[in-house]
């Protein structure tokens, strides 16, 4: 028990989750606050900022409509993430499994002669693999040698944009290109519907809808859930007692890196058309699903709520960079603040706090 | 041929620079039982910092001195997520990384497309990196605060016993770390370019922290490891005309994979610090 003031803070490992909100809520906060002084040291009034952003963002229907597009690839990767999180696979390739994905989805959609249902759907399929395949590598080389992930999962990031650049530039580049790096357009049968005024691809959206539904009623009620909860406290414990620590850990891996490859293939198939630099298919998608994922604290239906939170920021993010003329990095800047505020205040969740003013005599 | 043979080396050697720096940095935080996966960030911003300072004042020493104090700024920020608040480690520097590089990109803005006007020339880095390779070998493995450094690192319970204050150490060996991200950065915007451009650091942060992971922490192998890292870049350029730009572009990203898994190879210890990731609470079991 510490006192500070008339506060009293007590142990409590339990949190419940109004505390969970209530400070995750802080944390954002928070950040926004250091944000504003960030804009400040730019040279752009926060006050003006932050009510540009929120009305062109937050309360415009096609700023809207803008977020919740940038939440389908969120979601989906969140989704993945809360899985990889969960085994202590340090996912921070999503980025390129993103890109793999895409770039699947391209070679099926530029190469594979099939009519309107079957061809999305094989493209779809081709994007699951090749996003999978791309984690499965950095999962197989930690699993077999220990090898760290974090930076072989986003030292293959890399490879994988310059992957994109060899094909736009080289073998896939458009006959249409004239002087520009990018394919050809997709047929008419690879690309995605969108809802109408927007480039929202509601079949990715809701993809990812049901995949954040799937993983919690797998995470909650079947036995692979359960191996992975136990798998991720304890690997040691999990293999002594011969649970099948290196099928569950790989398959995570497969999946993580799918969901990404799915993130991928909406993105070419709904909104761009064809395969195109790597940095215009994704704006660092893959990192801010981290964010996505420590958000909801582990829990894949919260993280329809950050995807659409942070989908909004990275939509605020293009509205700054058009009426503030700020670079698009000022979302990296969000980013990080609110990740450090994130897992600064984490600790206060294991504390109580009470208002208990000393009394006289004490 | 002997030009040649001069030239390359040069030019591996200059490659390799950034990465040793940083790289010492790293080694030197992750023997005190901390890893920071923010040299990135730390990086750029150290690198955009002393463009600013050196353009601005027309002294590059200043340069140098304002990137070092940034970058260490930024790992101060990281010290207290990592070590007081006890955040995971790794989630921090992940943060510390899309701030830095954020921040740098956002702020250095004004500064894209200009050349600098006095510049450093690289030699002088290189030298100064083998002569601090040399120098922190030397205080880390046969002086008694290296001792102390190590001894945080491998067993902070026992450590703190012993009546060593841990978090000072670790605070420091991060701070540290930070410093040398910064001589790396102010290296890249003073002399290996001498420009400031969003991006400038493009991965070499991340190179710098396997660097620490291959060189087995290990202040004199690390300086052997970058150099070879940067004589494979420098090949890898050589092929130009036979293999595509991306390929090449790919190379030292791909080698990071291979070395790491070629060192992973090794049989024995890998020579990991005992308590490294894992934050320390006084008076709590492990």
């Amino acid at each position: 028990m510490k006192r500070v003031g008339p506060l009293v803070f007590e142990k409590d490992l339990n949190a419940p989750s109004a505390r969970v909100a209530a400070i995750s809520l802080l944390a954002l906060l928070l950040a926004f606050s250091a944000a504003a002084l960030v804009f400040l040291a730019y040279g752009v009034n926060p006050a003006q900022a932050y009510r540009t952003i929120f009305i062109e963002t937050m309360l415009s229907p096609s700023g809207f409509a803008e977020g919740v597009r940038r939440a389908i690839p969120l979601l989906l990767i969140g989704v993945g993430l809360v899985l990889a999180f969960r085994v202590q696979f340090w996912n921070i390739g999503a980025e390129g499994q993103l890109l793999l994905g895409a770039v699947a989805a391209a070679g099926v959609a530029l190469f594979v002669p099939l009519g309107a249902p079957f061809k999305l759907l094989l493209m779809f399929a081709a994007g699951f693999v090749a996003g999978g395949l791309w984690a499965a590598l950095p999962v197989l080389l930690k699993l077999l040698l220990g090898v760290n992930d974090v930076l072989t999962t986003l030292m293959l990031n890399y490879v994988a944009v310059y992957l994109v650049g060899w094909l736009i530039h080289g073998p896939w580049r458009g006959k249409s290109a004239l002087g520009f790096a990018y394919s050809d357009k997709f047929p008419a049968a690879a690309t995605l519907p969108l809802i109408p005024g927007t480039y929202v691809h509601w079949p990715t959206l809701l993809l990812a809808l049901l995949a954040a539904l799937g993983v919690w009623v797998v995470l909650a009620r079947s036995g692979w859930g359960y191996l992975l909860r136990v798998v991720g406290d304890n690997p040691e414990a999990a293999s002594y007692a011969r649970l099948p620590v290196f099928a569950t850990v790989l398959s995570v891996g497969l999946a993580a890196g799918g969901l990404a490859g799915f993130a991928g293939v909406g993105e070419v198939a709904g909104v761009h058309g064809r395969l195109l630099d790597a940095y215009q298919i994704s704006l660092g998608y893959g990192y801010t699903a981290i964010i996505v994922a420590w958000l909801a604290r582990g829990n894949p239906l919260l993280a329809v709520a950050t995807a659409l939170f942070m989908g909004l920021v990275f939509a605020s993010g293009d509205v700054m960079k058009i009426s503030l003329q700020m670079p698009f990095r000022v979302t990296d800047v969000f980013n990080g603040l609110i990740l450090f505020f994130l897992i600064s205040t984490e600790r206060l969740l294991y504390y109580r706090v009470r208002w208990r003013p000393r009394r006289e005599r004490d | 041929m002997e030009a040649w043979i001069w030239s390359a080396t040069l030019r591996a050697l200059a490659f390799g620079t950034p990465i040793l720096l940083a790289g010492l940095g790293e080694i030197y935080a992750e023997r005190s039982g901390v890893v920071n996966l923010g040299v990135e960030g730390m990086m750029a911003l150290g690198a955009l910092a002393a463009f600013a300072a050196a353009q601005l004042s027309g002294e590059p020493f200043l340069g140098v001195l304002a990137g070092t104090a940034a970058a260490a700024a930024a790992a101060l920020v990281f010290a207290l997520t990592s070590i007081t608040l006890r955040a995971n480690q790794y989630v921090a520097g992940l943060a510390l990384t899309m701030l830095g590089i954020g921040l740098a990109g956002l702020l250095g803005k004004p500064y894209e497309g200009t050349p600098l006007a006095n510049t450093l020339p690289e030699s002088w880095f290189i030298v100064a990196a083998l002569l601090l390779a040399s120098i922190l070998w030397f205080f880390l493995q046969h002086t008694y605060w290296g001792l102390l450094l190590r001894s945080c690192g491998e067993n902070p319970e026992t450590a703190d016993a012993m009546g060593i204050n841990v978090y000072a150490v670790r605070y420091s060996a991060v701070i540290f770390g930070g410093v040398m991200a910064g001589l790396a950065g102010a290296f890249l915007s003073l002399a290996y370019r001498p420009s400031w451009a969003d991006g400038i650091t493009s991965g070499l942060g991340w190179i710098a922290v396997a660097l620490a992971i291959f060189s087995a922490w290990h202040p004199l192998k690390a300086v052997a490891a970058a150099f070879l890292f940067g004589a494979l870049y420098h090949l890898s350029y050589r092929l130009q005309a036979y293999v595509s730009p991306e390929f090449l572009k790919a190379m030292p990203y791909l080698f990071v994979v291979v070395v790491l898994s070629l060192s992973a190879l090794r049989r024995g210890p890998s020579g990991a610090p005992e308590a490294l990731g894992t934050p320390y609470v006084r008076g709590e079991r492990r």
